[in-house]
């Protein structure tokens, strides 16, 4: 007897709820063996104290495990791209640097989902379009990390790779660190990852947001 | 002859018109000169209000200005009390430099989280803290310079270990990579393979 239409809609769904459980059950559980090589890491950028902060973070990370690495930030930021080229230039100038032998840095630039003003109904447009770049960005960059602290840019980005890990095709995992300016709320992009949950390891700078949500990390802060 | 202690305004890569045209209003100015600053150097970043450069010979203070300049850290050196806006980047920059500074909240900025870290770090008394360009004469009127303490900066290596401590790498200095039983990366790529099974 052939399965009809019904049974097998069930039985997607069914694969579907067990895959996104496994997913879940897994988000956030540290690794239990180190990786052997590097993991190909995805830098996002925002504008203002965002891109300062996040680079400070790269900057004691070690670059031979966290590589190849990409940088994206909004199409209108103009300095952030900069600030991250800069900074990768003067890693070229010391001696251990692995990025010669697994390829350079890359930085490129997403389409923002709603500029700061823009009507809520134009935004639905363009936060579709941002999540097709986003989606296309991933696919091309194919991160096995993200870090993020806050920018909205991070949210289409973070959301591909998650939806691309319910479906198996990549591992991903996302580390946020909340900026140093969140004393008392997170922000929108923090409160979604760290709700939905998004992110594998959170981050807050302030020991009363650590209170407020149990779940993040309070670890000092970056400045 | 007054000794040289100079003011540093810096709205960062804002416009904050308010705190110009506040910082150059005669009660301000005669705020500072009492308290014994000799000259104000005032960044005015993308904003439209250009303040009036004063020379300082008639035993006022000097008042001079710029627009943007590829780093404040010389001018802030070289201040004897900085007044910023509530971006974290200038307050940050200046408390590194161990600084006096004034903090002035811009009120027309909707979502107003900066007012949170200058708020909690004035609770901690390394800075002052004016809730709007309105307040700023009575700050420094009433500042107690004595009273702040010094910021201790912080240090990124902290959430650096915890991530690498997240994917098993050890830290710089430690022995080699924890080894252990099947991670969930193997566990995955047999789903993966499984699904793709499944969807092909």
């Amino acid at each position: 007897m052939e399965p009809d239409f019904l049974t097998i809609i069930a039985l997607i769904v069914s694969l579907l709820v067990i895959r996104v459980t496994y997913v879940l059950y897994w988000t956030g559980r540290p690794f239990k063996r180190a990786p052997t090589t590097s993991l190909r890491t995805m830098i996002v950028l925002g504008s203002g104290g965002h891109t300062a902060e996040m680079l400070s973070i790269v900057n004691v990370l070690q670059k031979d495990k966290y590589a190849p690495r990409s940088y994206v930030a909004a199409l209108t930021d103009n300095m952030s791209l900069q600030k991250a080229q800069v900074y990768e230039e003067s890693l070229q100038n010391h001696e251990n640097n692995v990025d010669k032998k697994r390829g350079g840095a890359q930085f490129m630039q997403i389409y923002r989902s709603r500029e700061v003003g823009q009507s809520y109904i134009t935004s639905i447009g363009t936060t579709i379009v941002a999540i097709i770049h986003a989606m296309w960005i991933v696919l091309k960059l194919r991160p096995q990390v993200i870090l993020c602290n806050g920018p909205g840019t991070c949210i289409p980005l973070c959301a591909c790779a998650y939806l691309l890990k319910i479906i198996g095709w990549r591992w991903c995992t996302t580390i946020y660190i909340e900026s140093i300016a969140r004393v008392k709320k997170l922000s929108l992009s923090g409160f979604l990852l760290y709700k939905l949950p998004l992110a594998d390891q959170f981050f807050v700078q302030w020991p009363l947001l650590q209170q407020k949500f149990p779940r993040s990390q309070y670890a000092g802060r970056v400045m | 002859m007054r000794e040289r202690k100079g003011v540093f305004v810096t709205v960062g890569t804002t416009s904050f018109d308010k705190l110009v045209a506040a910082v150059d209003s005669e009660p301000v100015k005669a705020a500072l000169f009492r308290r014994g600053f000799s000259h104000l150097q005032i960044q005015i970043g993308r904003g439209t209000y250009i303040p009036s450069k004063v020379s300082g010979e008639d035993g006022e203070l000097e008042v001079d200005y710029f627009t943007f300049s590829p780093t404040i850290a010389d001018h802030l050196t070289a201040a004897s009390l900085v007044i910023s806006h509530a971006g974290s980047g200038s307050i940050f920059e200046t408390l590194r430099l161990g600084k006096p500074l004034v903090v002035v909240v811009n009120e027309d900025l909707m979502d107003n989280h900066q007012a949170e870290l200058a708020e909690e770090l004035a609770d901690r008394k390394h800075l002052f803290f004016a809730r709007g360009p309105h307040l700023l004469a009575q700050t420094i009127e009433s500042m107690d310079l004595e009273s702040l303490v010094p910021y201790t900066p912080g240090n990124p290596k902290n959430i650096a270990d915890q991530i690498d401590a997240f994917f098993g790498f050890s830290s710089p200095g430690e022995g080699s990579d924890q080894k252990g039983g099947e991670g969930e990366g193997a566990s995955v790529s047999k789903i993966s393979k499984l699904f793709s099974f499944f969807f092909r």
